[in-house]
This record gives structure tokens, sequence and C-alpha cells, in this order.
């Protein structure tokens, strides 16, 4: 793993109930960048900081939660490779045409164990950010809204968990991170997983329902910033779920709340450096309200039941 | 000026006032009370979903994955997107779910 196959999450579909109230939040409260409209009136955002054309889509729909959630991998020999090893694993895969996302490659799409769409691409019209690739200046947060650095990782709540954690471990190379486990002390709670150095590049928990959405997050810099995005979020009478506060599991700093549409969102800060030959973490059911709580130590009714 | 209406939860007894610009459900976090179960706050996850037996309400745009039309036009709606234009007496539908646990071994018990 020296960042040779898939890189990072580059974009998520997001589903809104109201579209013109979405656009605003994302612009006024986020602080994301508008990147256009496509003609199916999807409306598309980036981070100041994110180089590649679109992070978030938004869709309109009749009901939230998330379509699909894409990595960008490092070349077109990259996602030809990884189709192929999906295809000898049994997975369906499908060819999304280049443009059918904005400024956006080839897709390869396909479904996992826990019923989420996932998807690959190699190829998103670098924009650059705000402060360009020669000489830039620092990056000031002097415009609207809390101004996430990027879309940093998903948590997925599914039914096959063990499916989709080794599809991710096995197939797209990521590793395992984090575990918390079930009373039985050997079931998979949920796992965090990364392709990368992260603490996480996606997580996700065991559930009932296949296809949930339990949130969306983004990275602020510092814990000064996590305080200040919760400023605003009050400010802007957002519905927050959880925070400020501090996660055991990856250590970040974290509030929880919700978009216009019931989608939980995140912002954190912090978090530490994982390495391929590091030892997994584990939390034990006794302890699982500290992992993802840390303060607070219990287990809350909202972590568990409250998705898209 | 903003009017104040009655919410009278019917399942547990307990009734609050709701000022005519707050949702029900924004109504009885407000004032500390309970009752319904607080999710999203936004129409999307379904979980303070109410039944209103009495009483005149405004309602936003709400997820169809929990609230169908037929749900709709029989009074079933979220608390959370529902102001009321009268006193309101409602019925609790909504649940934490928690259906995240189920061990592959079981263990006898479920563990949530």
């Amino acid at each position: 793993m020296s960042m040779t196959g898939v890189l990072r999450p580059g974009h998520v579909q997001i589903r809104v109930l109201d579209m013109d109230e979405s656009v605003k939040f994302y612009t006024d409260v986020m602080g994301l960048k508008p990147m256009g409209k496509d003609a199916q009136g999807r409306a598309y955002f980036k981070t100041r900081a994110e180089r590649d054309h679109n992070s978030i889509i938004l869709r309109q729909a009749d009901r939230a939660g998330m379509d699909f959630f894409g990595y960008k991998v490092l070349d077109a020999a990259t996602l030809d490779a990884l189709e192929k090893k999906l295809q000898a694993r049994g997975v369906k895969t499908e060819r999304i045409a280049a443009g059918e996302l904005l400024e956006t490659g080839e897709r390869v799409r396909f479904m996992i164990p826990t019923g989420h769409a996932i998807e690959l691409y190699a190829d998103k019209t670098a924009v650059g950010s705000g402060v360009g690739c020669t000489n830039p200046d620092m990056e000031v947060l002097d415009s609207p809204g809390i101004c996430p650095i990027r879309l940093d990782h998903a948590l997925i709540y599914g039914t096959d968990l063990e499916g989709s954690r080794d599809l991710f471990t096995d197939v797209l190379g990521f590793t395992l991170v984090e575990r918390a486990l079930l009373e039985d002390g050997k079931t998979d709670l949920g796992v965090w997983l990364t392709c990368s150095t992260k603490a996480h590049d996606i997580a996700m928990v065991r559930h009932g329902e296949p296809d949930k959405l339990h949130h969306v997050s983004f990275q602020l810099g510092t814990w000064e910033q996590v305080l200040r995005a919760a400023d605003i979020m009050s400010k802007n009478r957002v519905s927050i779920d959880m925070g400020p506060t501090r996660h055991g599991i990856t250590n970040g700093t974290t509030i929880y709340f919700f978009d216009p549409s019931g989608n939980r969102l995140e912002t954190f800060a912090g978090g530490y450096d994982h390495y391929p030959d590091m030892q997994p973490i584990t939390w034990t059911w006794d302890e699982i309200g500290a992992g993802i709580f840390y303060h607070d130590r219990k287990l809350n009714d909202a972590f568990l039941s409250v998705v898209t | 000026m903003p009017k104040h209406y009655t919410i009278t939860i019917e399942d547990t007894g307990e009734s609050y006032r709701c000022v005519d610009w707050r949702s029900v459900l924004h109504g009885m976090e407000a004032l500390g009370k309970k009752g319904i179960p607080v999710g999203c706050r936004s129409g999307g996850c379904g979980v303070c979903k109410v039944q209103v037996l009495d009483g005149s309400y405004s309602q936003r745009v709400m997820s169809r994955a929990h609230v169908s039309e037929q749900d709709e036009a029989g009074g079933c709606v979220l608390s959370c997107r529902v102001t009321p234009t009268s006193d309101l007496r409602i019925r609790v539908l909504g649940t934490m779910k928690k259906t995240v646990c189920r061990p592959a071994t079981p263990t006898g018990t479920s563990p949530v």
C-alpha cells in the first residue's frame, strides 16, 4: 500500500427533499463552493481546498439518503485492474459513461453486501484549490460558513457487514484500523477501514436494513474550528445530533448534525495516522459507549437508530 | 404576534405549549418535555412520526420512505415537519428501532 490503488474518497451523491433549501445550506452554512448544476438538476459542490471539480452532489428526491459513494483511483489502468478483481470475486460491475457526472471520467459502479452503491473512477477535472499550486497563500477562512478542508469519509449502515468489510479489504486494498465487537466478543458491530494513512476512509456498522447512511464526514483543521463550526450551526439553527465531543474510535473531535433533509453530516478534526503493519484497535461491547463518544461513555439511541 | 397552542401527547398525557413557528417536535424539546423520539429533526429519518388525532397544522416536505400519501391523508406525519395552527392531540407512532445489533451467534439475549 503505497497509494497506488484506491486513493481517497472522491464524491458522494446525497438525496435531498428540497433542492433550493439544500443548496443554500451547503453553500452558506457548510461553506462549500457551488460548482454548477447538470441537465438532471443535480447540484455540485467542492470545498475550497479540494482540487478536483466536485465532491458533493445533491439530487432532489422524495426520500433522504445516499445514492452512491465514490473513490478516486490512481489511473485508468488501476480502474481496469480493480474492475477485473471485482468481477473475479463475483461482483457485478457497471460502467457509467464519462460526463454522466459533471467533469468526471468513466466510473465503475457496484453494489456491496451492505446494500450500498460504491463507485471507482480515475479522472475528474483538476480545477485547483482557491490558492493554486504556485507560491500558494495560506487558506484563510474569510468566506461564510464552516469551510471544511475535504470530504473525508462516510459511515454506512447495512446488513451483511462481513461481506462489505471483506470486499473492501480483500479486493480494494483497504486496511482494518479499528473494530467494535458485539457482546459475543467475536462478531463485528462496526469496522473502520482505510485505503491511505488516514484513520478511516470508510466505516460500516451492522444494521437490520440495507443501504442506510449514518453520516458523510468533512475534515476540519483544528478543535478550535470544530467549536467554530458548532457556533455557525447554532447561529443558523442547524439540527445538532451530538457534540462537540470526541470519538474514542479514531480519536477525532467531532460534531454530528443534520442537513435540511435529515442526512447526518459530521465535521471533525484530528485522528491519528494508520499504517498497514499496525494491529487493529478493538473495542469490546462493554466499552463501546466510550468508543463512540469518549466523554459520555454511553451508547446513545440516536447513534444506533437514526439513519437515512 | 406569534400564537401558542397546546400539544397533548395521548400516550403519556404530557402536554406543552408550542409557539406557532416551531415544529411540534421542536416545541417539545425546547421545554425539556419528552414523549416523541427525537432524530434528525429534518423530515428524513422517520423516528418522530405521530398521528394527529385532533387539530390542524401546516406541514413541510418529509421523506416518502417514512410517510406515504395515505399516511399523510390520515394525519400520520413527522412531528419535526408540522407546525400547529390549533391545539393538537397526538399519538406517537415512531420508535428508535435500534436494529443494529444481531450477533451471528445468538447469545440468548439481544445486546441492545
